[in-house]
């Protein structure tokens, strides 16, 4: 399955700025089976990265064991309406997506 | 023309820089680990001190294991990781978040369980490591549905 959609949002806080996003993938853990009873491969985002204009913030792992279409919440420190909140992910059979707003 | 540009540019970084710097940057070993032991000593936490600023918010309950919402964070001065780990899951180690200038080390995610476990937190700071740990039940498994 082709990756989907983001949808990101950034609102600022007391003294932080909350950035929650959705990303669409299945997150195949490897252990489901179809409907023939064949297992499916894994299909799971390893690597994500969050940036606020254009610097790293918090660069993530994760395993197969993040739900499907994951959720992340992220505090960042202080933040100012404007500033440009980027999100990435990169996943296990080389597919990736980013998406990218600005502070609300 | 500077948007095609841009775009442009966005989609070669994607398509070409992104898999090869991800493929680098996950560290196999330890989320190929089978045991909480090997995947800890292989992300490199050796040992861990409990501590109570290390915090997980989750429900005692999770009544679906596929979607098992957790809250973590670290109240410890210069926290610059936080892994966690699902002991009972076939794979543990669930994730890692290194946390740069900027960041506060909080993150809010859904995971999936595939029976009632201990969520152990380790918090990386100047070094050393603190961790945490919490039993959720789980009535209906997510791993295999």
């Amino acid at each position: 399955m082709a990756a989907g959609p983001m949808k990101m949002r950034a609102t600022l806080g007391q003294g932080f700025t909350d950035v929650r996003v959705l990303m669409n993938h299945p997150m195949e853990t490897g252990q489901r089976k179809d409907s023939d009873g064949k297992l499916v491969p894994t299909h799971f985002i390893q690597n994500l990265t969050v940036k606020v204009n254009g610097k790293l913030v918090v660069d993530a792992q994760i395993s197969q064991a993040v739900s499907r279409n994951p959720v992340f919440s992220f505090r960042l420190k202080g933040g100012a309406k404007g500033d440009k909140i980027e999100v990435a992910w990169a996943d296990n059979k080389g597919e990736s997506n980013s998406t990218e707003i600005a502070v609300a | 023309m500077n948007r095609i540009r841009r775009a442009l540019v966005a989609a070669i970084a994607v398509g070409l820089v992104k898999p090869l710097a991800a493929l680098a940057a996950w560290n196999k070993e330890a989320f190929g680990a089978k045991t909480p032991a090997e995947a800890l000593k292989n992300i490199g936490v050796p040992n861990a001190a409990a501590s109570t600023d290390v915090h997980i918010e989750a429900p005692q309950i999770a009544e679906n294991g596929a979607v098992v919402p957790i809250e973590i964070s670290s109240n410890i001065p210069g926290t610059t990781a936080l892994v966690v780990l699902i002991e009972k899951n076939p794979f543990p180690l669930t994730a890692r978040f290194d946390f740069k200038e900027g960041a506060l080390p909080f993150v809010k995610v859904n995971v999936k369980m595939g029976e009632t476990s201990d969520v152990r937190v380790i918090a990386e700071a100047g070094g050393k490591h603190y961790s945490a740990s919490r039993e959720i039940k789980v009535t209906i498994g997510g791993c295999g549905g």
